[in-house]
C-alpha cells in the first residue's frame, strides 16, 4: 500500500514537472533555467507545509507518502538542476550558473520555511 | 582531435524540456501523450528507487541525512552520462531521454526533501549539520555530473553530433 501512494504521487508529479518546465521555458527566451527553478521552490513549499502538517496531527503518514514521497519527490529534481548548472557554466554564462545554483538553494529553502510558517499557524 | 567549445556541445541546457527545436505550424499541437506517459512511468520507477533506498538507510531526525545525499548525488552522476551518450548518439528513440532522464532521474533525485530537511535541522538546533549537509550536497552534486559528463563525452571519443 506504502508502495502504491509513492507509485501514484510520482507518476502525477513528473509529469507535472515536464509540462510545467514545457510551459515556463516557452514564456521566456532567456537561458536562465525558469522552468525548473518554478517546479522546486513549488515542491519546496508544499513539502514543507505537508512536513508540517503531519508533525502537527493535521495529516497522516499515508497523505505523507503520496504528496511528500510521491508528488513532491518526483515534481523536484536535483539531477535536472546540477544538470543546467554544468550546462550554462560550460556555456560560459557563469553568472547565470553561479545565480541559478544560489538562487535555487535559497529560494527552495525559503519555501521550505514559508511552508512550515503556514503550517504552524494553521494546526501548530 | 580537437576538443570542442563545450556550448557547441549537442547538448541542451535543460534536460527536460528542449524548445530549441523549430516550432511546429499554428493549429498543429504537439503529441505530448507519449513523452507524459514514459515520463510518469519513469517518475514512478525513480521514486520508487528514491522510497526503497529511504527504507533501506533510514536516518533519524536530526541526523546528517546521508541518503538523500547519496541518492541525489547518484542521480546527478548519471544524468551527466546520459546526456553526453544522448548528445554523442547519431540516432537514439525520441522517448529515451524523457523516460531516463526527465522521469526516472527526475523522480529518483529529490530538491523538496533537500530544502525541508535543511530546514528541519536548522529549525531543531542543528544549524551545523544543517549548513554542512547544505553545502556539501551542493558541492557534491555538481562535482558529479561535471565528472560524469565530462569522462562519458571522453570515452566516447569527443563525438559531438
Amino acid at each position: 500500500m506504502n508502495w502504491l501512494l509513492v507509485i501514484v504521487g510520482a507518476m502525477a508529479g513528473a509529469p507535472l514537472r515536464y509540462l510545467t518546465d514545457r510551459a515556463v521555458q516557452a514564456r521566456h527566451d532567456t537561458v536562465f533555467p525558469w522552468g525548473t527553478f518554478t517546479v522546486n521552490v513549488v515542491g519546496c513549499l508544499v513539502l514543507g507545509l505537508l512536513t508540517g502538517a503531519v508533525a502537527a496531527g493535521a495529516a497522516s503518514s499515508q497523505v505523507q507518502l503520496l504528496f511528500g514521497t510521491g508528488l513532491c519527490g518526483a515534481l523536484t529534481t536535483y539531477s535536472t538542476f546540477s544538470y543546467e548548472t554544468l550546462r550554462l557554466a560550460e556555456g560560459g554564462a557563469r553568472f547565470f550558473a553561479v545565480a541559478n545554483a544560489a538562487a535555487s538553494v535559497v529560494a527552495g529553502l525559503g519555501a521550505a520555511f514559508v511552508g512550515a510558517a503556514v503550517a504552524q499557524a494553521l494546526w501548530g | 582531435m580537437s576538443e570542442a567549445h563545450p556550448s557547441k556541445l549537442n547538448e541542451p541546457v535543460d534536460s527536460d524540456v528542449d524548445l530549441h527545436v523549430p516550432p511546429r505550424p499554428a493549429g498543429r499541437p504537439e503529441r505530448q501523450g507519449p513523452v507524459v506517459a514514459v515520463v510518469a512511468l519513469g517518475g514512478a520507477i525513480g521514486a520508487v528507487a528514491r522510497y526503497g533506498a529511504s527504507l533501506l538507510w533510514p536516518t533519524p531526525p536530526g541526523a546528517f541525512p546521508w541518503t538523500t545525499l547519496a541518492v541525489n548525488v547518484l542521480g546527478c552522476a548519471l544524468i551527466g552520462v546520459l546526456m553526453a551518450v544522448v548528445g554523442g548518439a547519431r540516432s537514439l528513440h525520441p522517448l529515451v531521454r524523457p523516460f531516463l532522464g526527465t522521469g526516472v532521474l527526475g523522480g529518483f533525485t529529490t530538491f523538496s526533501t533537500y530544502a525541508v530537511d535543511i530546514q528541519h535541522l536548522l529549525q531543531s538546533g542543528e544549524a551545523a549539520t544543517g549548513l554542512a549537509y547544505l553545502a556539501l550536497t551542493l558541492l557534491m552534486a555538481l562535482a558529479a555530473v561535471w565528472a560524469a559528463a565530462t569522462g562519458t563525452r571522453r570515452i566516447l571519443g569527443g563525438r559531438t553530433r
